[in-house]
């Protein structure tokens, strides 16, 4: 686990409606209050509809966040097309984008300086069981390669942020949150 | 302490408002304050309270005001659009001396305008809103926590008072999640409301009612509620003072552009620059004795707001000429940033070493 000292991590989650974008910011917001850390979640909101644009801004600090909207984000997990022309031009320089291979096959707009990781979230969510979970491996994902916190930690505040209705999901989920480290941090 | 949750403003205010003993909640959607009343939908008919969505932001207020008359804890919440509907009620209800609850996520205007995050309702808000001589308290809470923490103080506030109390946050501060403790508040001792309408029995007949025929009858009580205001501003004024003993500027912000202001502060301050902020957490009364008094010392006032320049107004008030003030203004759902913040400061004000 990366050490949170000085930790001011700015991150946007975006792809479309449907993908369960706010969920993945909701649960790592979630799990980093639960570490402790100092934590703010914005999402997108108005008119949402499936398919449409979806996206979210998480802070996590160990220090007062000053403003939860992110203009310069030091970590991009992105999840459609649309989303990579609108938001990779933001990345601020050292920062890490890791975008979803299975629907993007190439990457642009990125400034230099920048990490790039390109992660197949739809097969790997298939191998861990649910195809609906590629939200779980872009988050794993992200927690493999940058996070302050682990992907086990993640996995915990899954009954946090989730319905009672949809805690059968849980064990998918968590295995989808696990190969999606995995992939990432055997893909720096 | 009780535990940390993790909440929207919307549901951390709402959730606030039923710790605080809101008996009723009125109210009509609307965009970003669609999470309050989703929310009391749900908890207030648990709590064997009562919860009505309502046919229009009219008849909201007006059940507000029925409420109330009855000496219930009552509340609504709009945003922007619909706080404008409401401005009859709110001036009927301030003419009958009636406590309510009015909480306002404000977007973007004027008109429809959009759903983005605005502090453009400033001067309506703090200027009573509706016709006729009369005040609203407002509260301009700067976080998910003290936008939670000032439902109980609004309550108390209302009862005490007899009057309006508007909590005027933003889309950010109603949609953003943050940890919040939801611990209950000890009350303010409050008033007997011997005025209710409560059935009368064995008493007197109550009335109540904001039209006052006789001949002088409304000026007397214009008067009152005068003194009344007069009161609030002596002892109600909450405001946050933030590095500015040194300061040779000051940043005036409240509510979200405060947290953007104070981030800005503490980068100048690295810098060598001696910034500091005043942060208004009571909009109306205005902290101007605290800012008058800032200004004995000759320094740059610096107001920041989502809005085209309206709590700058009030700043110039209580600076009353002694200092320069100056504004930063984003309207339409632009949110100012602290670099942008910061980099007026530096245009503002000489480096250390540089003179």
């Amino acid at each position: 686990m990366a050490s949170t000292n000085g930790l001011y991590e700015e991150i946007v989650i975006a792809g479309f409606g449907g993908q369960g974008i706010i969920l993945a910011g909701k649960l790592l917001a979630q799990a980093a209050m639960k570490a402790g850390l100092e934590v703010t979640y914005m999402p997108s909101y108005g008119a949402e509809v499936r398919g449409g644009t979806a996206n979210c801004m998480v802070i996590l600090s160990n220090r007062p966040i000053a403003c939860p909207i992110v203009s310069a984000p030091t970590a991009l997990v992105i999840c459609n097309k649309a989303s990579l022309s609108k938001f990779a031009p933001r990345l601020r320089p050292g920062g890490q984008l890791i975008f979803n291979s299975s629907l993007i096959e190439e990457v642009h707009s990125v400034p230099d300086g920048v990490q790039v990781i390109g992660v197949p979230a739809e097969e790997i969510a298939i191998q861990a069981g649910s195809p609906k979970s590629t939200n779980m491996v872009m988050l794993g994902a992200y927690l493999g390669v940058r996070g302050p916190l682990t992907a086990q930690q993640a996995a915990a505040a899954l009954a946090d942020v989730l319905a009672e209705r949809h805690h059968k999901t849980i064990p998918a989920n968590s295995e989808a949150l696990r190969r999606g480290a995995e992939f990432a941090a055997s893909h720096v | 302490m009780s535990e940390r949750i993790l909440m929207c403003g919307n549901e951390a205010l709402a959730e606030a408002a039923i710790v605080a003993g809101c008996d009723a909640y009125f109210g009509y959607p609307i965009t970003p304050q669609n999470e309050i009343t989703a929310y009391m939908s749900e908890r207030m008919p648990q709590e064997g309270r009562v919860f009505v969505q309502s046919e229009s932001e009219l008849a909201a207020i007006n059940m507000v005001f029925g409420a109330a008359a009855t000496g219930k804890r009552a509340m609504t919440s709009s945003s922007s659009p619909g706080i404008s509907l409401m401005q009859e009620g709110i001036s009927y209800l301030a003419g009958a001396e009636l406590p309510a609850v009015v909480v306002n996520v404000m977007r973007g205007g004027p008109g429809l305008g959009n759903i983005a995050p605005s502090q453009g309702d400033y001067f309506q808000a703090t200027r009573g809103g509706g016709h006729g001589d009369y005040c609203t308290i407002v509260l301009g809470p700067a976080s998910v926590q003290e936008l939670a923490d000032c439902m109980p103080l609004a309550f108390d506030l209302a009862d005490q008072y007899r009057m309006t109390v508007m909590v005027l946050a933003d889309g950010i501060l109603g949609q953003m999640m943050e940890p919040v403790t939801l611990d209950p508040k000890p009350r303010r001792e409050l008033p007997p409301k011997p005025w209710a309408l409560t059935g009368m029995k064995d008493r007197k007949q109550n009335i109540v009612r904001s039209l006052y025929l006789a001949d002088g009858a409304l000026e007397e009580l214009n008067n009152r509620f005068m003194a009344k205001y007069r009161q609030i501003q002596d002892n109600e004024v909450l405001c946050e003072q933030y590095r500015i003993e040194d300061a040779e500027i000051i940043i005036v912000a409240y509510g979200i552009v405060a947290r953007i202001a104070r981030a800005a502060v503490d980068q100048a301050r690295e810098e060598g620059i001696r910034a500091g902020m005043i942060r208004p957490i009571t909009l109306w009364p205005f902290p101007s004795e605290q800012i008058g008094s800032a200004a004995d010392t000759f320094r740059m006032f610096l107001a920041v707001e989502m809005s085209c320049g309206q709590m700058v107004e009030d700043v110039r008030l209580a600076v009353a000429g002694k200092c320069p003030v100056l504004l930063h203004g984003r309207p339409g759902g632009g949110v100012p940033t602290a670099e942008e913040v910061l980099e007026k400061i530096r245009q503002l004000t000489i480096p250390a070493g540089a003179a």
